[in-house]
């Protein structure tokens, strides 16, 4: 989104033309994936598939929220797992519970705990109350902790660490709470979400199409986001966190905005994870998860609108069928990929056509400052290297060193 | 910034559009599951619809073990041997004359991967019934999947009991067949204060409940129980607290690497297995090798098969095993196991003459199979197999040998029915 850098004021003159352009290709885009995942892909993938591919659009909607934190709020967020395990837990939970029927007890609860279900299980038996908790608990978590770590000002590795570690404690946790928690085994055997059978293949239809829909939503309430005063904003912070604060604005509150808002989608997404596949364990919460979910956004192009969605699903996918052809040695394909992508496109498989585009404007009079899929985002605020400014990008982004940053 | 309020305005109007667009669209779908216990008398709605092929000469198997990950130091070697005995059963004419098609997945040490490949094998691959599974969360995160589309799995490896699934053979021990047999021998050995020390997870979690009722009803004294986090290798703690306790004897149920540190350390602080001998139930012959035969001699374990076991159907076995893998690969209880289970589906499926679920599991009660282990038999009700017991010392060639052994095979009882001490246990 070149309008979204400050000084790009300067392409004005070629405004009235090539945003029209750009917003017909984005709607048409988000159109044609409305198209693609609610028209095509029901119809051309067996129940299988389409199930499989569920779970995919589910850990897409944590990719949108880490394309939010990272790509354009440079926090280094290696630990959504414990956001996504929140939401996906709460909602076995319920599920568990209603399964047990009114004051029931969960099966796992009296084979490994004591048989009584704990005070704070109780609350989830409404649905309304999981409903609420899904979407709150998490970021209220997230709000708590980004106010508590950025107004201290750790920002970069330092933030990312924590961040991992958080997801090292949480998986531990659950391991180790196994009366309450399952433990390894995780939450799994639920039999029905919110009242439908979940072993009708029509309700595993449905719950595709509620993933399929959430996921749109997602991506346009981050679209939304993007354009707003608050998205130049949030980049402003990732690129110069020293400038805006001498401007006035407080860097902790909007960075808080943007982690809070990609905790509520990881949670979301762990919240339909949990129906679609079946089960919820520490396994999918852990460091290792975690660092998977931000593998796919790096492919897809992290500072992108679709690129974290389309990397996610694509690195998904790519795992699940190459795990089928070579059952031994899949994981070296997915080394390679992820090598490869960091090698030669850093900005992820989004910047491909940004990158051959530019290209072939070289020369031209006006900079194109062009769409999504130019944005630079600034490798460096995550790990401390100072900003690339963009091709073209006027003065106000030249001298990007960051020196401020390091002393957090 | 004040450059483009236009845009702004403009998408949001569409956005909103759109999405309440979507959400109708995902409503208006969505209305038309059934609820949950609808329809409870008749037979599952759900994709209970079996695609198996039985009319051509080939029918399809699947084998999930995790290939890679974790898991997969182990459960490679259980692949090895079901292959073996795929291969076998091939040889001499297949299953019902038809030839075995094996389709192997990789479980990759994830629960999650697990559910997602067994439903692949049993709705896109169609495979009459799937062989595999290791860990407890595996088990746990499949047993959905195979109940919902009323397949069958043939389960390898000793677990921790409670359990009984009308779609799961079982046949690697439960808790009656290995670990009240471990207490029994140490018990008979005089042995009157127990430390127990496991991995953090559900086997040795409900392992230790079990042996903590059998020790109260049997003057056993336990004196501690400690766990580690799987993988934890600094166990200076936990040893100094073992021996500090005064110990004559220690249960272990630690898995993996944490074996190797945990062993090295009960040597270091000068523990001898005359004095304080360790019982292991997950020390197989594949891991004696990792941790160390010199870290591990002279010490017990309790299973159901070891490689020295003494009968021709062994001798068979483990000839075959090396021929086909090499003569330096020990077999050991679950490798024995997931072989045994594939000749127990084929006489199964011969006795049912036919591959339906439902056929199998009526015939399954009393087929038996003259395993290396000794010979076991399908009990119908549990679905677990009667299995002879063996608890075997480590020596110094790296293999165990049986000291011990139970009367027979002994009766599955996953939920410790037959026994006073463990009422309220399950």
């Amino acid at each position: 989104m070149s309008a979204a850098r400050p000084g790009s004021a300067r392409t004005a003159v070629a405004r009235p033309d090539w945003w029209r352009r750009e917003g017909v290709r984005l709607w048409g885009g988000i159109a044609l994936a409305v198209v693609l995942l609610v028209g095509v892909a029901p119809a051309v993938l067996s129940d299988f598939r389409l199930n499989l591919l569920a779970k995919f659009l589910c850990l897409a909607m944590v990719a949108v929220g880490i394309g939010l934190a990272w790509g354009r709020g440079g926090m280094l967020v290696l630990g959504q797992g414990v956001f996504f395990g929140l939401g996906g837990y709460l909602m076995a939970m319920h599920m568990k519970l209603s399964d047990a029927g009114p004051g029931g007890v969960p099966d796992f609860m009296l084979l490994y705990g004591d048989g009584v279900v704990p005070g704070w299980w109780e609350p989830l038996r409404s649905p309304v109350v999981t409903v609420l908790a899904i979407l709150l608990l998490p970021a209220g978590l997230a709000a708590v902790l980004g106010l508590a770590v950025f107004r201290r000002r750790v920002r970069g590795a330092y933030f990312a660490i924590l961040s991992q570690a958080l997801a090292a404690a949480f998986a531990i946790l659950l391991v180790g709470q196994q009366k309450v928690t399952g433990g390894t085994n995780g939450l799994n055997g639920f039999r029905s979400f919110f009242g439908y059978d979940l072993a009708d293949p029509v309700n595993k239809r449905m719950l595709y199409y509620i993933a399929a829909g959430v996921l749109v939503v997602m991506v346009v309430v981050v679209r939304l986001l993007m354009r707003s005063r608050y998205g130049e904003l949030l980049v402003a912070v990732r690129d110069q966190e020293n400038r805006v604060r001498f401007l006035g604005y407080d860097p902790a509150v909007v960075k808080v905005v943007a982690y809070a808002v990609a905790a509520a989608f990881a949670a979301v997404g762990g919240a339909l994870f949990a129906p679609v596949a079946g089960i919820i364990s520490p396994a999918d919460v852990g460091v290792v998860p975690s660092i998977a979910l931000l593998v796919g956004v790096a492919i897809g192009g992290r500072a992108t609108l679709l690129g974290p969605v389309l990397g996610s699903i694509a690195v998904s996918w790519a795992e699940t069928s190459l795990s089928e052809q070579f059952p031994s040695f899949w994981t070296y394909f997915q080394g390679a990929l992820f090598i490869g992508v960091v090698a030669f496109l850093p900005n992820g498989l989004a910047s491909l056509g940004g990158a051959l585009r530019r290209r072939r404007a070289r020369g031209s009079a006006v900079p194109e400052v062009g769409p999504a899929s130019d944005v630079r985002p600034a490798a460096g605020s995550a790990g401390g290297v100072p900003a690339d400014p963009p091709a073209g990008a006027p003065d106000v982004t030249t001298d990007t060193v960051d020196t401020a940053g390091r002393h957090a | 910034m004040t450059t483009h309020p236009l845009p702004v305005r403009a998408s949001r109007g569409r956005a909103l559009a759109l999405s309440a667009g979507v959400l109708a669209t995902a409503l208006a779908l969505s209305a038309c599951g059934a609820r949950a216990g609808a329809e409870a008398g008749a037979p599952s709605s759900s994709g209970g619809e079996s695609c198996v092929d039985t009319s051509g000469d080939t029918i399809k198997i699947g084998f999930l073990n995790s290939l890679s990950g974790t898991m997969a130091i182990s459960e490679q070697t259980v692949r090895d041997s079901l292959d073996l005995a795929a291969e076998e059963i091939n040889a001499a004419g297949g299953v019902l004359g038809k030839q075995l098609e094996v389709v192997g997945e990789d479980g990759a040490s994830e629960p999650t991967v697990f559910a997602e490949k067994a439903e692949k094998l049993i709705s896109s691959d169609c495979v009459a019934a799937v062989f595999g599974g290791w860990t407890s969360s595996s088990r746990k995160a499949m047993l959905p999947v195979f109940e919902g589309h009323d397949a069958l799995l043939f389960y390898p490896v000793q677990y921790e009991g409670l359990e009984a699934s009308p779609n799961v053979f079982y046949t690697g021990a439960t808790t009656n067949q290995q670990i009240i047999p471990g207490m029994d021998y140490l018990k008979e050995q005089g042995k009157t204060k127990v430390f127990l020390v496991g991995s953090d997870y559900v086997f040795p979690r409900t392992a230790n409940k079990i042996i903590n009722a059998y020790a109260e009803a049997n003057g056993i004294e336990v004196v501690g129980e400690e766990y580690a986090p799987l993988g934890h290798t600094d166990f200076s703690t936990i040893v100094n607290k073992l021996k500090a306790s005064g110990a004559d004897a220690v249960f272990n149920t630690l898995n993996g690497d944490s074996n190797v540190a945990f062993f090295k350390e009960y040597k270091n602080v000068g523990l001898t297995p005359e004095a304080a001998p360790v019982v292991s139930v997950s020390v197989a012959e594949e891991e004696v090798g990792g941790i160390g035969v010199e870290n591990v001699a002279g010490q017990l374990t309790a299973w159901n098969y070891y490689q020295t076991v003494d009968s021709p159907a062994n001798a068979e076995f483990v000839a075959a095993f090396q021929a086909k893998y090499g003569a330096d690969r020990p077999t050991s209880d679950p490798m024995e196991a997931a072989y045994t289970s594939l000749y127990l589906w084929k006489g199964m499926v011969e006795k049912a003459e036919s591959f339906d679920v439902a056929a199998i599991q009526e015939a399954a009660d009393g087929v038996s199979f003259d395993a290396p282990e000794g010979t076991v038999t399908v009990n119908g009700d549990n679905h677990h197999i009667a299995k002879t017991a063996y608890v075997g010392e480590i020596r110094e060639d790296g293999l165990i040998y049986p000291v011990w052994q139970s009367d027979g095979p002994i009766e599955p009882d996953p939920f410790l029915e037959g026994y006073d001490w463990a009422e309220g246990l399950s």
